[in-house]
């Protein structure tokens, strides 16, 4: 069959066609991914395994690919764009059928920065790895982190800034968390170009995360932590 | 085409661009997270302060306080509307400190992203980007700046929405990308596909470059992947002081007099003529490097491996351009057609 055959994704075996929606999903083909959603539902398979061999499976691919300096940001928003088309149909089935909690993260940029794009896609990557995104937007000040991680019931808190002038600002809220006794209750995780890891330690947040795919990784391994600390 | 700045860079073959403006103005008193462009009208001479930083250490040509003033940044304070007047003022500010040094310096509007990503991928239109920056270019050009200077832009449509911009307000300008991203810019534009995009606009910049960043090691690196094209445009390099470390409640930059000295004249070695410094390069930065290459020779281009040695490793293996970095895995499904 030369390259040029359509695709028709309801022909392809189950197996053929998981490997057909990472591609997809890797080129951003959001109709592709929601079609191939549909067909794996039709066929009877549960939402929870949908999503995590299927979706979390072929964003895994391109987390890996950001990291390692093969796609870049354009990419990887169309791919997660794609992933949002299939997460729409699957989202109500999988509170319907009480699908495992991954964690939930309250994620911004802070007071005076606008810069989002960094944000947006730690926010889409945690959502593709089955986290539940709580996105407060730019421009978030101290009281607006602490009201949100309080009425979500958070486990992680991400701060995202891309200016020089706007990152010491994390450390307001951090000394914030720590000042109300708060700080332990939550992971704290931050990000953006100027940052790194010493200044990520400096200011006392768990973990400086260089882009949208570590922090996916990190995500997990502090959540496996707590599950861990809490059953010690 | 001849404006003071062309003349300049002419007369003297090399040029010492400024230092930082953010870290800089947090020393005098920034809070976190306020718009810096305010202090243009409530601290103007904090502003001068600044400027005259610059001009003392040496500089041939600082920057204004405007960076972040665009409709869409400096909404986030609720001064949307005063985009021209900031701009105009950070320009006046700095035209009284030019005319009164004793030697000709440039005043360079500086003109930064606008924190939006532009169509297709995300919602910004290039129409509106374009009336965006010919807005804050207009400010500048009354303020009486000799030219416009772009600065940490990621992606090529917004840099060409600026050409636009300049071209509309009738401002000659110059103007930088960051290199942020594994040797590339955050959307995945190489040194060389920088090149190749600005020599074929139709409103060429007076000259272009690189800025910000991961470090002088990786600035270093992205210069010579320009001069590698062999463009007819001047480069600018503008590279951090090092990386930030945050020490006693405020941030500071690794990065020595001594390493941005020697910074500089690799720089120049690998083929940039307008050479500055960006974030953490303070005024002793700036006196160093000046020094340096007021008292050497341009010398050959430096190996990635000296620069390696002397200031410092790169931030990846790769910055794409030697077809030696990471490449996607075979697919495994089909490609459609």
């Amino acid at each position: 069959m030369s390259e040029e055959d359509d695709i028709i994704l309801a022909e392809l075996d189950d197996e053929e066609l998981v490997q057909q929606m990472f591609d997809d999903l890797y080129d951003g083909l959001k109709e592709e991914i929601e079609e191939g959603v549909q067909i794996l539902l039709d066929r009877g398979w549960e939402p929870y395994e949908v999503l995590t061999k299927a979706l979390v499976g072929g964003m895994t691919i391109v987390g890996a690919d950001f990291r390692d300096g093969i796609l870049f940001v354009p990419e990887v928003l169309l791919a997660a764009n794609a992933m949002k088309g299939g997460m729409a149909i699957l989202k109500p089935l999988l509170a319907e059928t009480g699908a495992p909690r991954v964690g939930k993260m309250v994620i911004g940029t802070v007071k005076g920065d606008i810069h989002d794009i960094g944000k947006n896609l730690v926010g889409m990557m945690m959502e593709g790895a089955g986290f539940e995104v709580v996105d407060l937007g730019i421009n978030n000040a101290v009281e607006a982190y602490l009201e949100a991680l309080e009425a979500e019931k958070a486990d992680i808190l991400g701060m995202s800034a891309l200016l020089t002038t706007t990152m010491p600002y994390m450390k307001v809220v951090i000394d914030t968390l720590i000042e109300q006794g708060k700080r332990d209750d939550y992971i704290v995780l931050v990000g953006g170009a100027p940052l790194n890891e010493e200044f990520g330690k400096a200011i006392g947040a768990d973990a400086y995360c260089r882009d949208a795919a570590v922090a996916v990784e990190t995500a997990k391994d502090w959540m496996g932590r707590k599950h861990n600390s809490a059953n010690a | 085409m001849s404006n003071a700045f062309t003349d300049l860079l002419a007369e003297k073959g090399t040029l010492l661009a400024d230092g930082a403006t953010g870290t800089n103005l947090f020393n005098m008193g920034l809070m976190s997270g306020d718009a810096p462009e305010m202090w243009n009208t409530d601290e103007p001479t904090k502003i001068i302060k600044l400027y005259r930083f610059a001009v003392d250490s040496g500089s041939d040509l600082f920057l204004t306080n405007s960076f972040g003033a665009n409709a869409s940044r400096l909404k986030l304070h609720g001064a949307e509307k005063r985009v021209h007047e900031l701009s105009r003022v950070s320009a006046e500010l700095a035209r009284e400190v030019a005319d009164t040094a004793e030697r000709k310096v440039i005043v360079a509007g500086s003109v930064g992203p606008t924190g939006e990503i532009m169509e297709p991928v995300g919602t910004l239109t290039h129409s509106l980007a374009v009336e965006m920056f010919h807005e804050t270019a207009d400010g500048l050009k009354a303020g009486g700046a000799d030219i416009g200077w772009l600065e940490t832009i990621s992606a090529p449509e917004e840099y060409r929405a600026a050409a636009e911009g300049f071209a509309l307000a009738g401002l000659p300008w110059c103007g930088t990308m960051s290199f942020d991203t594994a040797g590339r810019t955050m959307m995945g534009l190489t040194s060389e596909g920088m090149v190749d995009m600005v020599h074929g606009l139709d409103n060429t910049p007076l000259a272009y470059g690189a800025n910000c960043g991961t470090g002088a090691s990786d600035l270093l690196r992205t210069v010579l992947g320009f001069a590698a094209k062999n463009g007819t445009l001047p480069i600018i390099s503008k590279g951090n002081a090092g990386i930030p470390k945050y020490v006693e409640g405020h941030i500071h930059y690794d990065g020595t007099p001594e390493l941005m000295a020697r910074y500089a004249t690799m720089a120049r070695d690998a083929g940039a003529s307008i050479i500055g410094g960006c974030c953490g390069t303070l005024p002793e930065h700036l006196v160093a490097m000046r020094e340096a290459l007021d008292s050497t020779e341009k010398g050959p281009a430096p190996t990635l491996e000296q620069i390696r040695e002397e200031i410092g490793d790169f931030s990846s293996e790769s910055d794409g351009t030697d077809g030696q970095g990471p490449v996607r895995a075979p697919r495994r499904g089909r490609r459609r057609g």
